[in-house]
């Protein structure tokens, strides 16, 4: 990979590897595709971590307090029964490191760095520097976090929301340092997102190939741009709030301490005001992913481009003013109540705007079944559920009665698992043989994405059952309830579901690693797609292109254009004399 | 459907919230299985096959205007049909005679009557743990305070939720429509023992509710009950 090097030292533009040695190169690289690869493996690698947390929840909770297989082991004194202060932990920490070391690092950190160089026709980021910063910050928050399971007195077990005053105050749970170090983690991992955000915006804005006009970017480009633009406004504020929590706990300020002249409430906001456009920075990018493969896979344009584009748009101005639907019961004005329901009702059209254009996409095409697609379509079809079930919470008299129980679990699991982790599946899968130079085998692609799918539904689809049926989110037990015994079988047949969700992904960590290794060697567009990172080698060079940044002559989405024999029409093909028909 | 799900209702509001609860379970699970039968259609229908090629179409403006406003319009409506529900049940407050004040701990209920004086926080309190006594088909007034964390007031059967947050009082109320006992969770997450932190609501008839008020609430009835350790 050094053949040019000497050629071409110094010139930034002409196509070479500089040859920086294995630390400049794999560790700390300034290469996008580089820093992209390190997000995707700590987004994995804490996955498993995060789903073996959420498989000991499901355990207590389906057959409670038995001792749970495998911890025998780690709880010495309990033999393995997981005692509830455990339990309490276990459930903050799978979802603190799901929404914030998983799947915040694989979409916006992986994909975000892989996508936005490559499909807007720039040789690396705007601040390649800067962005390798950005992850290796990311990965200290990561370490801090993970730290907290070793300290004294276990690790953060006041929810992933961290509601305040039990988070401030250590007596109320008993929990010293693992809340601070849970504070500290989300702080520094605050700090790197907003090195990823400043970059991925001044990218977007300024690094764009010639012709690559806004409305040509294709839609991931729109929604990680959207996405950016969400984390650079929204994170400041968890970051700020859990600096003044850290200060409540260990200097002794009031900010959300009552005794000190304090407002629980405070936090709440803060919380939320981040909380909510956090949503769908987890949900953004996956929409981009999916719009970015329905064309592909029915070798048609995406339906309704720019109703795509505005409508994100549209969701991210909105995800600023809904957030107080997360506070309906919480003591917050309830005048104020009816203003976030209408908001939040509001924000429920342009997801179903993006939903009938996802039908349209379909509409008319040639569909190819292949593994990158049925993760989108789980996408989509999921997003609905996921969806609909969130007009239940956005009616404020029924959100009385369906706050903090399990119909609330169920829809986050619904949006964030269903979409957001099916958006990543799909778009490891589909950007798999750019990233890695390999196919990815089709076999254990469907081995994977069959039960995944069948167990996904069997474990959160029956959470809204037994959440109607009342049982409250975070109880460590449900058979101390009389009005919750009844239904207590869903909860086994639940965790069955999990357990069944957990080994499912056992193909996928197979396929990933073999494929790297001995997959078939990737062509430069293995599915004749148009968006420009195609045009690159498999993998690409450092810098990306040759000689010459591409030039882009035309929309992202020309499939079956009626002049061309070829079923696609790359961005870069200079488009011939007009033959009617809307071209973008 | 679902509501072979839901608890049994036996508050006033409950069934407006319960109406608004099937109203949205009916109109989400028609758009849902339009959606999904217009999915599966396109699917099989639109599937790869030899020879023929996808429909070259940027979209529809009328399709979009349409997908637009329809949504809109049912989620407006929707929006006008909450409104009387919510405001009833968290903006006004029925006139009665029967206040409750609950103050939430770590992790027990606190109950206190005022006692004949009818104020709180005066020597002739009643206090109970974990139970509240109330009479069928009258309103209840509960006050609302927390001494430590914030925990949250829920009876499933009255289809009451409310938080008890820590340095506020917060009034809530609601009419229990049957006599019985019904269970009594705290909702939020309030720290370790945060499951099995319940409570029981006993309604009583009318006739009941005297004898027990006679035996429990007079100035001379038993002293306040004692706190018991939670086991």
């Amino acid at each position: 990979m050094s053949a040019h090097s000497a050629t071409a030292h110094g010139h930034a533009t002409t196509h070479d590897h500089h040859d920086m040695g294995f630390l400049r190169t794999y560790v700390f690289s300034t290469d996008h595709k580089m820093i992209a690869k390190q997000f995707l493996f700590m987004g994995f690698f804490m996955m498993i971590i995060g789903g073996l947390l959420a498989l000991v929840v499901r355990w207590q909770l389906a057959w409670p307090e038995t001792p749970v297989p495998g911890l025998a082991g780690l709880l010495k004194e309990t033999g393995g029964v997981l005692e509830p202060s455990q339990y309490n932990m276990a459930f903050t920490m799978h979802a603190t490191i799901m929404v914030f070391f998983v799947i915040m690092p694989i979409l916006a950190g992986a994909f975000g760095n892989f996508c936005i160089p490559l499909m807007i026709g720039a040789r690396d980021m705007a601040f390649p520097t800067l962005n390798m910063l950005s992850f290796w910050t990311t990965l200290t928050a990561g370490f801090i976090m993970l730290s907290g399971f070793f300290v004294p007195g276990g690790h953060a077990a006041a929810g992933w929301t961290s509601y305040a005053p039990l988070s401030a105050v250590v007596e109320y749970t008993g929990v010293n340092w693992g809340q601070n170090l849970w504070c500290i983690a989300l702080f520094v991992m605050g700090i790197g997102s907003m090195m990823g955000s400043i970059n991925y915006i001044t990218t977007v804005i300024n690094m764009r190939a010639p012709g690559m006009s806004l409305f040509r970017m294709p839609l991931v480009i729109w929604s990680l741009f959207i996405t950016a633009i969400l984390l650079l406004l929204a994170l400041p504020v968890l970051t700020s709030g859990v600096a003044m929590l850290l200060f409540d706990r260990a200097l002794g300020t009031s900010w959300f301490r009552p005794s000190g002249g304090g407002e629980p409430l405070l936090w709440q906001h803060l919380f939320w005001y981040f909380g909510h456009p956090e949503v769908y920075i987890l949900i953004l990018p996956a929409m981009g992913i999916a719009s970015e493969i329905l064309p592909v896979f029915s070798r048609k344009p995406i339906f309704g481009y720019h109703a795509m584009a505005f409508s994100m748009i549209a969701i991210a101005f909105l995800s600023w003013i809904v957030y107080g639907h997360h506070m309906f019961v919480s003591g917050m004005n309830p005048a104020l109540g009816m203003a976030f329901m209408v908001s939040t009702m509001i924000i429920a059209v342009p997801s179903a705007i993006k939903t009938f254009n996802w039908l349209g996409t379909l509409w008319g095409g040639r569909i190819q079944f292949t593994v990158p697609m049925l993760n989108s379509l789980a996408f989509v079809s999921m997003f609905v559920i996921g969806g609909l079930s969130g007009i239940f919470m956005a009616s404020t008299p029924v959100d009385i009665f369906i706050q903090d129980t399990y119909f609330i679990v169920a829809h986050i699991h619904y949006v964030v698992f269903g979409g957001s982790i099916f958006g990543a599946f799909a778009a490891t899968y589909y950007w798999f043989p750019k990233m890695f130079g390999r196919m990815t085998s089709t076999l254990l692609g469907h081995l994977h994405f069959w039960p995944t799918f069948f167990f996904f539904n069997l474990t959160f689809f029956p959470m809204h059952i037994i959440g109607v049926g009342g049982q409250m989110r975070r109880i460590y037990n449900p058979m101390q309830y009389e009005f919750l015994q009844h239904q207590q079988h869903w909860n086994v047949i639940i965790t069955i579901g999990a357990i069944g969700l957990g080994i499912s992904q056992i193909p996928f960590v197979i396929n990933f690693f073999w494929s790297i290794f001995a997959g078939k060697p990737a062509p430069r567009n293995p599915w004749n797609a148009t968006t420009l990172e195609w045009q690159a080698e498999s993998p690409p060079p450092h810098l990306n292109w040759g000689p010459t940044l591409p030039t882009v002559h035309r929309g992202p989405y020309e499939y079956s254009v009626p002049d061309d024999p070829a079923d696609f029409s790359p961005q870069t093909q200079p488009v011939r004399v007009p033959v009617g028909g809307r071209r973008h | 459907m679902l509501n072979w799900w839901l608890p049994e209702n036996v508050s006033t509001f409950g069934r407006d919230i319960d109406w608004l609860f099937h109203l949205i379970y009916a109109i989400t699970a028609i758009t849902g299985i339009l959606v999904f039968v217009a999915l599966i259609a396109f699917l099989v229908m639109y599937r790869d096959r030899p020879g023929r090629r996808a429909r070259y179409t940027h979209g529809n403006t009328t399709l979009e205007i349409v997908w637009t406003i329809v949504p809109a319009l049912i989620l407006v409506v929707l929006t006008f049909l909450s409104v009387p529900a919510w405001s009833k049940i968290k903006m006004s407050q029925p006139p009665t005679d029967l206040v409750i004040l609950v103050n939430a701990k770590q992790f027990n209920w606190q109950v206190f009557y005022p006692g004949p004086d009818g104020k709180f926080g005066t020597a002739d309190d009643k206090q109970f743990l974990d139970e509240m006594h109330v009479p069928v088909n009258k309103p209840v007034k509960v006050i609302l305070k927390s001494q430590d964390v914030i925990h949250s007031f829920f009876v499933p059967s009255f289809r009451i939720k409310q938080d008890a947050v820590p340095g506020r009082e917060i009034s809530a109320w609601f009419d229990a429509t049957k006599p019985g006992k019904y269970e009594w969770p705290c909702a939020e997450l309030c720290g370790f023992g945060h499951s099995g932190m319940k409570g029981w609501v006993y309604v009583h008839t009318p006739a009941d509710y005297e004898k027990w008020a006679a035996e429990n609430l007079k100035a001379d009835a038993a002293p306040a009950q004692e706190e018991k350790p939670k086991s």
